[in-house]
Parts: C-alpha cells; structure tokens; sequence
C-alpha cells in the first residue's frame, strides 16, 4: 500500500489512499460534497458542477469529483462562496426544470428535490418561459422527459459502461441538449431499465410504473427475482396488494446498481388474466373449479389409494419453488410416498462439477463477487450478456475497474467479444480445441474464473477441471444453470438418485423422461413445470396432478390443478447459479392461491403424513436445511438480513453421475423466461417491440 | 460507402496520425472533409464515420448535433456567414444580417429556392480587427457595406 495523504477538509485532518477523489475521501470523512453527475464505478464528468470546493491556493473553484487528493490539501466544503455557489448551480438546473414535482413519478424520490431542499436558494431570477418539448416514448418501458432532464450524463455512462449497449447519447448543445436514443426515435437494446434507475431526476421514467403510485404510498419489499438463476436483488413496490414496480432502490443486494428486463418489469405475470386462482378438477372431461378442500381430499384420495396398492408415482419438481419447498417435496415423495421418482428439468451440470471440485487443490466455486474481482474470467458456451445478464454485468465491470483479462469460447459473437483478450468460435469438440490454443495465455493469468454452459456435461466437466488444475493456478467455476432455483433443486435432492447434499439415494429411481415415458405410471405429481410443452405422455394416463401459476400444456392434461402462489407471493429461499443462497419475502397474496409449501403440507396432512414429513413453514424447513443438508449450513444472521451466503457442498464424493444426458438449458435470452415469459405483457411487449413498430404513446394525465 | 481517392488518401494519412486505439479522433476532420464533399452530412456519412472510428452512429450524431458547421441539410453553392457577435454587431453586422435576409427571403440556415445561396448567422471568426465580417464557403470579406454585400449577393447569382 502507498502511503496516504493527507489533507484538511473544513478543519480536519483526513487520510486518503492516493488518486482518491476529493469527493470520496470527504464522504469518507462525513463530509457531504453534493453531486448529481458523479456516480460511483461511472467514468467522471463533472457536468453538473454541483461539488465545486474551494480548495486553497486553487484560484477557481474545482469539481470534487474529478480533483484527486493532493498532500497538504486544504479543502472548504462549507464556506459562503461554496454555499453561492450551489445555490447557482440549482438556479440554472431548475431554468428549464419543469417544477411538475406533484405528477412526477420520482416526487419524494428525487435527488434535485432533495438538493433544492438543502442547498437551494428561496427564488430565481429566471423569468423567462421555460423550454419545453414533449415527453417521448422510446420503448414500451423507457419514456423521456426533456425539460426534466439535468443532463448529468449518468444514464448515457451506464447504458454504454455498465451495461456495453451504448444505446443513449447527448444531442445538440446547450440548453436545447438533450438525451436521445440509438435509434432516432426508439430504443434498441436491453430494455433494462438502468437509465431508468440511474436518473437522479424524472427524466426518465418506466413505461410501467410511471403516473402509477407516490414512492411513499407502496410497502418496499426486498426480494429475489423469480426468473434467471443469478439472484439478483430487486425492490417490488407494493400498493394495495399491487406490485407496481421492481427496482433496485437499495442497491444493497449482490447485484449493486443492477436489474435487467426481467427483473424490473417482468413481475407483471402475476397479474395475468389467465392466473389460476381456484382449483381446477376434471369433470366429465373438462377441468371445473372446485374448492380447495375438495381438490386437496381428492389428490390425497388417490394418492392413498395408489401408495396402498403398491402403484408408481412420479413427481417432478421445479426449479423455481423454493429450497424449502424442494426439500419438503422430496422428503414428502421419499418418505410420504415412498418412491425415488423424483426429478427436474437440469439446465447444467452442477453434480459433476461439485464431484470432480472433491479433494482437488486450487479449485473451487466462484462467487457472484468473484467474477467482480478474479484477474481473468473464462466463458464457455454461453451468450452471458443475454443469458446471465448479472454475471456478465459482473465480468464487465471487472473489465473496466480491474483491466480484468476476459476470455470467449462461444459458438456466435458475443458481447464480451468487444473487450475480450481473446474470443474464439466454438461449439461441441472444437471448445477443446480453442481452450488448448488458449492454454498458455491462461496459465499466465494469476486466477481464474471459469463459467460454463451445458455445452460442458459429464465427462466434459471432469476434462474442464484437469484442464483447470493443469494450468497450476487458483481456478474457480460456474456451471451456468437456466432458473431461479435451479441450482437449489438439485442441491435439495430433486433427482432420482441424490438426496439433499448430494447423498446418493440407496435406490435410483425414474428420471424425468424415464416418468414421462414409463408404460405404467399410476399418478404424476407436476409441481411448477411444464414438461409436457416438449414431451408427449403417451406411454401411460397417469392420475395428473399439477400445481402451477398457469394452465400450461402440462396442467390442462391434469385431472387436478392446484393454483400455486409465485415466488413474490411467498417466504422462503433460493440458491443462485453460484450458490449463494437468499432469502426471499413475501411481497403480497393472490387471491385463491396457496404457496406450493403449503399445499404439498396439506395433501400430507389429509394423507395423515402430517408427522412424517414435519410443519409447511418456510423457516422450520431451512433449519432442517440448515442441519442436514451439506452445504448449507450458513450464517442465518447473514440470510436474515438480506445477505448471500454460499453454499459450498464439496469435498466428498458424490456416488452418481447424475445423468448428464440429461441436462439441456432452454437458453433464455433477456426477453425470455419458460413459462413466466410467455405470462409476461411487458417481456411479450418488448420482443414485438423488436421486430416491429414501438407502441402508440399512452395516454398520461399531466 | 466511399469517398474521392484524394478524400480517401486524407482519411488514411489521419488515421495514421492517430494511436490505433483512439481512432474516432478522427470523427470531426472525416465529417467536416466529407461534408465539403458530399454538401451535407447524411445518414449514410454518419454511419460510415461510425463505422470506420468503431463507434456508434449515436455517439457520431452527438458530434454533428454539436457542432454548427456541421449541416444536416444541403447548403446552398454558396454559404454566407454573416458575423454578428460583438465586433461586429458594434460595426453593423447586425445590419448586414438583416439586409440580406430581407433580399434573398430566407432566414438562418435557409436555402433559396435554386439552390445558389444559403444563409447562416454565425459566432465570431476571429475577424474582429477588421469587423464586420462575412465569410463564403471558404472566403473572407473585411469590413464589408451594405453596398459591397449587395454586389456580393449578385454576382452569387441572388435575384434583383
């Protein structure tokens, strides 16, 4: 470490690391030096002019943001000229300002609000008419007030940093300067929203939120987002029983300042006209609502009937219900039921990679923060800007505060290609071949982190893993799975021959696919998964019993379904692609829906299985997680409060393959999520977008 | 698209002044040679300039939104920049501005109907010394009349 400086800022004695920002080491020190354009991990502006100091012997005043501290420094943040000063800069941003702050969606929000509020003067000499043009609709979710905008610049950095789109810029000059998309008049790109979350002002403003709600009127719910497995924190605003926006308020999740698409807008699928919200049953042929207790005796009627004659059930599980619900599921199934015909829909292989990681020096799972920080990342297979948005996120922002070496093994171009030290095309044997040519740059790198797609499988993996420990350096990995819990699915023994932590189960029981085509099966159990969208079941007519959100392909062969809440809809936890386990919390409840937990705990109790498979609440079944499943016996105090923590179940060996075969990722890109993508309006919405004409303007009330 | 072998040879020549990492430097002098060469910067100019310094046409527009000397719009043969800032709003530059509007009947950045002339109101030129100053295309006149400019204006061919 180089040795501090040291400077005085208003009196005091202050130590800063070199090449510091004056702005940073005075926050540092409790110091408020006000800024709008300044932006944490953003390239420096200073377009506001809002942190000017006075720093002595500097005749003018300069910009805190982009001063760096210098030894003997004496700095004055609170001084009558600084104060004149601020008092000004507020004067010219509100000239045009449109002062709407009643209607604006970011009223009580609002970083010039609050600036005005401290630092502002009383009055304005300005009298002439304010400048205006009219708001612009660039996307179904990004809309654009001119005159409201400060041009701080931060949404054109995070969509061209942060996000490597590049979808915004400045046009024109002066007080006529205003931000404009790519596309002249419309947006194309990510539909993420960051620039969104990143105004300080309601210039920007969502396409679903927008003349909505008062901040202050919603309850603000912390969550983890229900669609790709990286766990991205998102914020639901909740009024009424109405989620109304997702956005990332705190940034105090793993993800920071992030969201994509689908964590911002595509909660909206819980509020689909097609949402189950009573139990339906076959009668005559046709699927009636029915009472839930009438729906639950029934199911646990013929579950009954078939366990007592000996009969074959199957059930598949899902990989977006909770651990909880998982564990509870496959004890219900092992222990209720007695069968081990239990399984999901694998995306990547998780078992062989924690398999190969037993007893194996320099190697080990990556962390979300990891791809933050390791000197080099390798990614396999996947498209990580569109798939795994966050953890590309990640490797971006690496890149461009660490210089972080990125290396590309993918069949088509990506993102990453742009900054990658090296991309190659690749996909099935030739990866081997790319990754030999890439062998000594990567031996030279001090750490790396390895991501991969189900491109790598079974053998595949264990060759990635000698090719890993050949290299001779700390290597990390990820093996990249498709849903919110997937990964947690298979860590709570949703297989047929793995129970939870990855013991093997004395008996293997069917696969999914061996369930699905099994000549005799008596009763299928479908918790949260279509599997007949790609898959006939033709072989047998089993009793279908199917929990779900919608009357998916799978449900409306069912003889019973059973509404099932989401997973805003409930407590309980989910562990992302690199095993980091959330918690999540209940956001609000849909009417006529129960959480899966709670109705695989009825069907057990009209069972009489009550005793056998334990209570249906969320925080007795995580202790029980906690205590026996390898892995998982995190810091609660971390999960409790919000944190991640990582699970780690290696370092034993795990006595099946787990069926690599099997595993095949849906590839999701960013405007896609299984069946909750195809419930989403504004995910639907944003791909029409794409491939033809942007919606009408909606109607606003000013 | 591609330029004149001798614009072609210009472009090279830049580039080549410039590190191979910072070649948008090149964004300003490609649009103001192009423009001279084509009459305007087009769409297509803009994302050729994109294209060849490997930035987006967006970040390209932010440049020509910038900048007033870059035109959008065709300009007519004959450019007329009429300086009205200080020094020559002080020596009648002002005048001069609105007495040729009046006679071509066209305003700031406005084309006459054949084409022959259009008409700009420009910052200063660094032409103080001899203010008022107008220049065309490329052309300087000093300490320009009310008489002088109406000569001017009819022999780039402005209708009686």
């Amino acid at each position: 470490m180089p040795d501090p400086v040291k400077l005085t800022i208003d009196g005091r004695q202050i130590e800063a690391a070199p090449g510091t920002l004056l702005i940073n080491a005075a926050k540092a020190a409790g110091i408020e030096i006000p800024a709008f354009c300044y932006y944490d991990g953003y390239s420096l502006q200073a377009a506001c002019r809002m942190c000017l100091v006075e720093v002595e012997k500097t005749p003018k005043m300069p910009t805190a943001c982009t001063t760096p501290v210098a030894e003997g420094m004496i700095v004055r943040t609170d001084t009558e000229q600084v104060r004149r000063a601020r008092k000004m800069t507020l004067e010219f941003l509100l000239t045009n300002h449109p002062l709407d702050c009643p209607v604006c969606d970011k009223g009580g929000e609002c970083e010039l609000q609050d600036m005005v509020f401290r630092y502002g003067a009383g009055g304005s000499r300005f009298i002439e008419n304010k400048w205006h043009v009219d708001e612009k609709q660039w996307s179904p979710v990004v809309f654009y007030d001119g005159p409201r905008c400060i041009l701080c610049f931060r949404c054109v950095r995070v969509c061209n940093e942060g996000m490597g789109v590049g979808a915004l810029g400045i046009v024109n000059r002066g007080s006529v300067s205003e931000i404009a998309p790519n596309e002249g008049d419309h947006l194309n790109c990510d539909e993420c929203g960051m620039c969104i979350d990143i105004c300080p002002v309601g210039a920007l403003t969502s396409g679903t939120y927008r003349y909505q709600s008062r901040p202050w009127e919603m309850d603000h719910v912390g969550t983890i987002c229900t669609h790709c497995s990286n766990g991205c924190k998102t914020t639901l605003g909740v009024r009424n029983g109405e989620i109304l926006r997702g956005n990332n308020r705190d940034r105090s999740g793993i993800n920071g300042e992030f969201l994509c698409i689908k964590g911002r807008y595509g909660f909206d699928f819980y509020n689909h006209p097609e949402r189950l919200q009573s139990p339906l049953m076959r009668v005559n042929g046709t699927l009636q609502p029915v009472a839930w207790s009438t729906a639950l005796e029934a199911v646990a009627r013929k579950f009954t009937e078939t366990k007592n004659a000996g009969g074959k059930f199957g059930v598949i599980g899902s990989t977006r219900t909770t651990n909880e619900e998982n564990f509870y599921l496959q004890k219900f199934a092992r222990e209720g039921l007695g069968t081990n015909n239990i399984d999901h829909h694998r995306s990547g292989d998780v078992v062989t990679l924690l398999d190969a990681l037993s007893g194996r020096a320099n190697a080990s799972l990556a962390t979300t923060a990891d791809l933050y920080t390791s000197k080099a990342v390798l990614i396999i297979g996947a498209d990580l800007s569109l798939e795994q948005p966050f953890l590309a996120f990640q490797v971006r922002a690496n890149f461009r505060h660490h210089a972080a070496k990125v290396y590309v093994v993918t069949p088509e171009p990506v993102r990453e290609d742009k900054y990658a030290a090296r991309s190659m095309r690749a996909a099935g044997d030739p990866i081997w071949g790319a990754l030999d040519q890439m062998r000594d740059a990567l031996a030279n790198e001090a750490e790396l982190v390895i991501l991969f797609d189900d491109s790598i499988k079974g053998e595949g993996v264990r060759r990635l893993l000698e090719f890993g420990t050949a290299l001779g350096k700390p290597v990390k990995y990820v093996a990249l799975v498709d849903y919110a819990n997937s990964r947690g699915a298979v860590d709570m023994g949703l297989t047929p021959d793995l129970l939870p932590g990855y013991h093997a189960s004395p008996q293997r029981g069917l696969s999914l696919d061996e369930m699905i085509n099994a000549p005799d099966l008596d009763v299928l159990w479908v918790i949260g998964a279509n599997p007949l969208s790609r898959a006939d079941l033709s072989a047998s007519s089993p009793f279908l019993v199917v929990q779900d959100m919608f009357l998916t392909e799978t449900a409306e062969r069912a003889d019973v379904v059973l509404p099932a809440a989401s997973a805003y809809e409930k407590s309980g936890s989910f562990t992302n692609v690199c095993g980091e386990v959330q918690r999540l919390k209940k956001g609000l409840d849909v009417m006529g829906t129960k959480p899966d937990l709670e109705i695989i705990g009825l069907i057990a109790k009209e069972m009489g299985l009550a005793a056998t498979v334990g209570p249906w609440i969320a925080d007795r079944v995580f202790d029980q997680i906690r205590r026996t499943v390898r892995g998982y016996d995190v810091s609660l105090p971390v999960i409790a409060t919000g944190g991640a923590a990582q699970t780690a179940p290696v370092n034993g060996r795990i006595s099946s393959t787990g069926r690599p075969e099997m595993i095949r990722s849906v590839h999701n890109d960013l405007f896609a999520s299984g069946t909750l993508g195809r419930y989403s309006k504004i995910l639907n919405s944003v791909l029409e977008k794409t491939e033809g004409e942007v919606e009408p303007i909606e109607a606003v009330h000013r | 698209m591609t330029f004149s072998p001798e614009l072609e040879a210009k472009i090279e020549r830049m580039f080549s002044q410039y590190p191979p990492d910072r070649r948008r430097s090149a964004v300003i002098p490609m649009l103001m040679y192009a423009q001279d060469e084509i009459g305007s910067v087009t769409r297509e100019l803009v994302e050729e300039v994109a294209r060849r310094t490997g930035i987006t046409p967006l970040a390209v527009d932010e440049v020509v939104t910038y900048y007033s000397m870059l035109h959008r719009m065709p300009l007519g043969k004959s450019h007329v920049q009429i300086c009205t800032n200080i020094s020559c709003m002080l020596n009648g530059g002002t005048e001069l501005w609105e007495q040729a509007t009046r006679r071509l009947g066209i305003g700031h950045k406005e084309v006459s109907a054949d084409g022959k002339i259009s008409l700009e109101e420009v910052e200063c030129m660094g032409a103080c010394s001899w203010a008022p100053a107008i220049q065309v295309n490329y052309d300087f006149y000093h300490q320009v009349t009310p008489q002088k400019l109406d000569e001017m204006l009819t022999q780039l061919g402005a209708a009686r």
